[in-house]
């Protein structure tokens, strides 16, 4: 058949239904549902559009089996793409199935048989629950068999449903009876005929429906002659799809190619179909003779994955979900393997692995996540008799390592990664006690005490997660439960384990756990008292640093602003000599070979997320190996970027007259800069810092820039990303960036030796110039020493960022090419970075009016760092 | 004002401009900080269970608080409001062994949002918000037994249905919300029709499904327009979607149902996405800007926030929204369109 826009025919499986296949029926009878899944899995592989599943046996509760097995089907992704006819003449059968389908059904069917009213309350029902349906040609009467009777019947449903019912007439599907033809009764010998004349004169007056059928029943009295019965087939639906049949219930492996037919075949079975000659039906009983026994070509799934290594395999199995040959293949990695556990933490991990980089990346989602720890507790099963016995002989099995109570806290239902810690642990001989999904703190520090656990584990991954852990934490707390507590999770991280959840819990250790890999290290650290105490003690110092690296945390005590003020420092003094010009210039002639030495790498490969300082990253321990691997292509990629001039480097450069004058900056030429001060309360002598402080109050200058690598690397980057090369457009983004700060510093070092040339001898080589030796700052608008992103506006302003170097600023101030840098200079030699930290109501109302702002606009551009929540209303005066 | 007057100004209002929704209740009650003992209130003080975090509760325990936040998202420009029931069914309540009073919390938030509503000097309207439960009909909760279900379609439409008649008397719409599995939607659906049946009040419904991450699709794995087939034989006033995305992963999904939808769409994404404190950081100008551009794009025709965003977040999606045209609704040839975890389509 070939297809073309105005003879689209849709095919609907047929396997699985148990009055038409004999396997199926065996299977389902047998209660064998993970095989009967795999015939509909067969059926969509082969290119069934449509499932029909039917289960209308005698010996079957059918309202329970139907259930089941589209219950069982959901969990299938590669199944459940596809939707469901639900094929029943039951009707409780049928309702039964529409409660179990999330998408769109067909139900199949309905009909006039024992009259209008229970077709309309029917028909309804399958409005309320949003299906399609399939109208039998079927009334009072009895099932139509000539083309009138069809459409009689047909015409007069479709007014019914239409009319009287108001289902949507593109959701009804007519089935006008296929029935066997060349039975040797001479009444059926139109029967296809009929069927074809009925279907023109069906899709001629009844708009929007469609045309369905059971292909197989045309064919009945050929029962085991395969050929002919497929040819058959073909040459109905050459003939009906035409006349309108756009779909019908066929095995979807089984579909022969009209023209592939042995012609005389075809000829023979074109008369039976057409009802072309009187004898049609004896001539082709005599040819059918030839072709009986004979089997038609079954399509072949494709199997190649299976010649891969055993590794390979097992990867594809648990990316695929397919159960079938895990057990053999993991029986091979195992007998190769020193121990069984290396299976688990070798191959299967790898494998899982994959999976959650494919998770991560939008490339799997849930359900076949879902599935792929099927495949991985298959492995574990089989493996776990071989363990157990390793772990006899070793005289191990007596002994429990230690026992772990593993849950999913409340509000929370996932648990696929805490089920696959609990595997992992459990193979490596701990006890772990899983209490599931949803499980109240109560729950979790009962069961612990009950259990004499000896540590506990939560997960979650849902944000409100967050939240429950620290409440669990703050109640063993509470309760002195002190057992270590591991974190684990798709939402949970070290910081807010360090800021929230392991100062609710002071008393014992709160270990944040990445993944599951990490999960087994963790848990002998905490079953050994020595190595207790010394991750305790790493762990704690590491958490120290994320807490106080944060500015997040609760309001904390703060001066009144004119409190801060009195402890400004202040520059007596201008800050330097004079530069060598006021005003603006613009330099577009710098190398770009020269600026690589400026560059920083230790951003670049955080950039992508290998954390570690360069060059030392290059032989850690655990990135080393990638780090090292990015840095090889990152050469390589630099040299042709030099090499071609890939990036054109631009900055512009200004220095004013200056006063600092209160917590501002005036400018020669009228202009003012605003800056914030810091107000947390200090315990030492150290002033609380504004950067106007830098700033004399008459007779000094200030300097501002703005850099950028040009707008040439946005389009170098696309045009790798338009390759499908994601992994260079990304290299190409991350080194403009590094490009741009080099520039940054490059220009900055010139500062202060030539332009303003305030340090004119200065000798430090790069490393130092990361370590920011040198005298003078840089800072940048929207960085912790002055967090206002809109300052940006007044130096973008005086530099004509825009014009001169064609930088612009976006409508929430972020600069565009984003591979740019900007920010002020401070001469002073006391000058230095600091943070602003979080500030009181008091500055943000006076720096509102300094800007002329009015209190909320000044709130939103620092709801960052406001020390208090704006609105927060008094709970006493609202209750 | 009759509810069938009010929707007629809104259906009017709604064909020259975008209407805007309202932004996060739970978002706002959580700036309270509300301790156990105020979640309580009198009336439970001696109860069984923890209850602190049954945001519905505080419909009865701090009744106050929930009006005003309905009052500030209205001054700052909502045109229709949820009410605080997004977890006032039988099903969710059991969390807090509170079952037998869902319908209770469900009928006093309705209540709250009514009289926020008719405080306003302008049309309101007042959307019944039914959440998604804390169960999932098309997912096994047992990783080795994928045909095991926890709740059945009738138990969930029979919560569905106490919460939708608890409601009735006060609300304009019920939206059915946040549905992470379609299968929940359909027997909210399903509730919806019955509860028409039985009253023979037809109370317009609004439909938000929930693509959960990367992949683009809902958690029980359906895309965007899987979903819209899924759920369109309920004929919703308005479909579209809600939470878990901010606005820049959400748009691509909510272009595809805009597409394809022959109703009103609505959207209400989250400000971002979460840090890594679990909390929203995207203010209300970044927000704004970013759905200006879908009203320039002509996706939308109700725009309104859910986790993360407060009354200045409503009040910048309102003016950077103003004078924009809305979407105008397309009609699609008709063709019968069904679905799996994919759409499938048969032209007519």
């Amino acid at each position: 058949m070939t297809e073309t826009a105005s003879q689209i025919f849709i095919n609907i499986g047929e396997r699985t239904n148990v009055t038409g296949s004999a396997k199926f029926r065996n299977l389902i009878k047998a209660g064998d549902y993970d095989t009967a899944v795999d015939v509909a899995r067969q059926q969509v592989e082969n290119g069934a559009q449509i499932i029909d599943v039917n289960m209308d046996e005698g010996m079957l509760d059918g309202v329970e089996a139907m259930t089941t097995f589209l219950n069982l089907i959901a969990a299938e992704p590669d199944i459940a793409r596809v939707p469901v006819m639900i094929d029943s003449s039951k009707w409780e059968v049928i309702e039964a199935g529409l409660k179990c389908v999330q998408g769109k059904a067909i139900v199949n069917s309905i009909s006039l048989k024992e009259g209008e009213e229970q077709f309309f309350e029917q028909a309804r029902k399958i409005m309320s629950y949003g299906a399609a349906t399939v109208v039998m040609a079927f009334d009072e009467d009895g099932q139509a068999d000539t083309a009138a009777r069809k459409i009689e019947i047909c015409t007069r449903a479709y007014k019914l449903l239409t009319e009287k019912v108001g289902f949507p007439p593109e959701d009804i599907i007519f089935d006008p009876n296929i029935f066997a033809v060349a039975t040797g009764i001479e009444e059926h010998n139109n029967y296809a005929v009929d069927f074809i004349e009925a279907c023109k004169a069906i899709r001629a007056n009844l708009p929007h429906c469609h045309i369905s059928g059971g292909l197989s029943n045309v064919s009945f009295s050929f029962r085991g002659n395969e050929i002919v019965r497929r040819a058959m087939h073909s040459v109905f639906l050459y003939h009906a799809i035409p006349a309108g049949l756009d779909m019908a219930i066929v095995n979807a492996g089984q579909l022969d190619i009209y023209d592939n037919i042995d012609p005389e075949l075809r000829e023979a079975v074109e008369d039976v179909i057409l009802n072309r000659r009187d004898d049609a039906t004896e001539r082709l009983l005599d040819l059918a003779e030839q072709y009986r026994g004979q089997k038609g070509e079954v399509k072949k799934k494709d199997m190649s994955w299976r010649e891969q290594p055993v590794e390979k395999r097992l990867e594809h199995a648990l990316v695929h979900g397919i159960t079938e040959f895990v057990v053999e293949d993991t029986e091979e990695c195992r007998q190769r393997a020193e121990r069984p556990l290396h299976v688990i933490e070798g191959p299967l991990m790898d494998g899982m692995n994959v999976v959650g980089d494919l998770f991560g990346a939008g490339k799997m989602f849930l359900p076949q996540v879902v599935k792929s720890a099927r495949v991985m507790k298959a492995a574990v099963a089989h493996l776990t008799p071989f363990i157990e016995k390793e772990q006899k002989e070793l005289g191990l099995d007596k002994v429990s390592n230690g026992k772990v109570v593993l849950a999913t806290v409340k509000g929370d239902v996932h648990d696929i990664g805490k089920n696959i810690v609990g595997v992992v642990l459990g193979c490596n001989g701990y006890d772990i006690i899983d209490l599931g999904v949803m499980v109240p703190a109560e729950k979790i520090l009962e069961t612990a005490i009950e259990e004499k656990a000896d540590m506990i584990g939560l997960s979650g991954l849902i944000t409100p997660s967050l939240d429950e852990m620290v409440f669990v934490a703050s109640e063993m707390q509470r309760q002195d439960i002190h057992l270590p507590l591991l974190i684990g999770g798709a939402t949970t991280s070290p910081a807010h384990t360090a800021v929230k959840i392991d100062p609710a819990f002071p008393a014992a250790p709160v270990i944040h756990v990445s993944d599951a890999s990490r999960a087994v290290g963790v848990v002998s650290a905490m079953m050994n008292d020595d190595d207790r105490e010394t991750m305790w003690g790493t762990t704690k110092a590491r958490y120290d640093r994320i807490r106080e690296s944060r500015a997040g945390g609760p309001p904390t005590p703060r001066l009144p602003i004119e409190e801060a003020r009195e402890k400004a420092f202040n520059a007596t003094e201008p800050s330097a000599p004079a530069p060598t010009f006021t005003g603006v210039k613009t330099f577009d002639d710098v190398d770009l070979s020269e600026l690589k030495d400026y560059i920083d790498w230790t951003p670049y490969f955080m950039s992508w997320d290998l954390a570690g300082r360069y060059p030392q990253i290059l032989e850690d321990e655990k990135v080393g190996e990638a780090a090292t691997d990015l840095w090889r292509d990152t050469q390589t990629m630099l040299q042709r970027l030099l090499g071609e001039g890939w990036f054109k480097p631009k900055a512009v450069i200004g220095f004013w007259e200056a006063n600092r004058e209160g917590d501002d900056i005036k400018l020669g030429n009228g202009e003012t800069l605003h800056t914030l001060r810091q107000q947390m309360v200090k315990n030492n002598e150290k002033p609380n810092f504004a950067l106007a402080d830098f700033v004399a109050e008459s007779g000094d200058h200030i300097g501002a820039f703005c850099v950028t690598s040009g707008a040439e690397a946005d389009a170098i980057s696309k045009e790798f990303k338009d390759k499908g090369d994601d992994y260079s457009a990304i290299m190409v983004q991350a080194l403009a960036d590094r490009f741009a700060e080099a520039m940054a510093e490059y220009m900055h070092e010139k500062v202060r030796k030539e332009l303003w040339g305030y340090d004119p001898d200065e000798a430090y080589d790069s490393n130092d110039l990361i370590k920011e030796k040198y005298r003078g700052i840089r800072p940048a608008p929207g960085y912790p020493a002055q967090p206002d992103h809109t300052e940006k506006e007044l130096i973008f302003k005086l530099l004509e960022a825009e014009e001169r170097i064609g930088v612009s600023l976006t409508s929430s101030f972020a600069m565009s090419p984003a591979p740019s840098v900007s920010g002020l200079y401070f001469a002073h030699p006391d000058s230095a970075y600091f943070a602003v930290g979080r500030i009181e109501r008091d500055q943000v109302e006076d720096y509102a009016k300094r800007k002329g702002w009015d209190q909320r606009t000044a709130e939103r551009w620092l709801a960052p760092i406001l020390n208090y929540d704006p609105f927060a209303v008094n709970t006493d005066e609202a209750a | 004002m009759s509810r069938q007057d009010l929707i007629s100004k809104l259906e009017a209002k709604a064909k020259e401009e975008i209407l805007i929704l309202d932004g996060a209740m739970g978002t706002m009650l959580q700036k309270y900080d509300f301790s156990e003992e105020q979640f309580r209130g009198e009336r439970f003080s001696d109860w069984e269970s923890a209850v602190k975090g049954n945001n519905d509760l505080l419909n009865l325990t701090q009744p106050d608080a929930v009006r005003t936040i309905h009052s500030q998202f209205i001054e700052a420009g909502a045109d229709i409001i949820e009410t605080n029931t997004f977890s006032a069914t039988t099903i969710a309540q059991g969390d807090y062994n509170m079952q037998d009073i869902a319908a209770e919390i469900a009928e006093a938030g309705a209540k709250l949002g009514r009289e926020a509503a008719d405080a306003a000097d302008k049309p309101v309207g007042v959307l019944g918000a039914i959440g998604p439960t804390n169960k999932t009909l098309s997912l096994s909760p047992d990783v080795n037994n994928p045909g095991y279900r926890e709740v059945t379609f009738d138990d969930v439409r029979e919560a569905y249905l106490e919460q939708a008649r608890a409601m009735a008397p006060h609300v304009d719409f019920f939206l059915i919300e946040t549905i992470f599995d379609t299968l929940n939607a359909k027997a909210a659906i399903k509730a919806v029709m019955d509860f028409r049946e039985e009253s023979g009040e037809d109370i317009p419904v609004i439909i938000s499904g929930t693509i959960t991450d990367a992949s683009g699709r809902t958690l029980s794995g359906q895309t965007a327009e899987a979903f819209w087939h899924s759920v369109r034989h309920a004929k919703p006033w308005a479909v579209g979607l809600n939470c878990a995305l901010g606005a820049k992963l959400m748009r691509p999904h909510i272009a595809a149902i805009s597409k394809v939808a022959d109703t009103r769409v609505i959207s209400y994404p989250n400000a971002g996405l979460p840090n890594e404190f679990g909390e929203y950081d995207e203010t209300p100008d970044q927000t704004a800007a970013q759905l200006e551009e879908w009203a320039k794009s002509g996706l939308v025709n109700v725009l309104g926030g859910c986790c993360g965003t407060t009354p200045p977040h409503i009040e910048a999606i309102a003016k950077a929204v103003k004078g924009k045209a809305p979407r105008e609704i397309p009609h699609p040839p008709r063709a019968m369109r069904l679905s799996g975890l994919e759409p499938f389509q048969l032209a007519s």
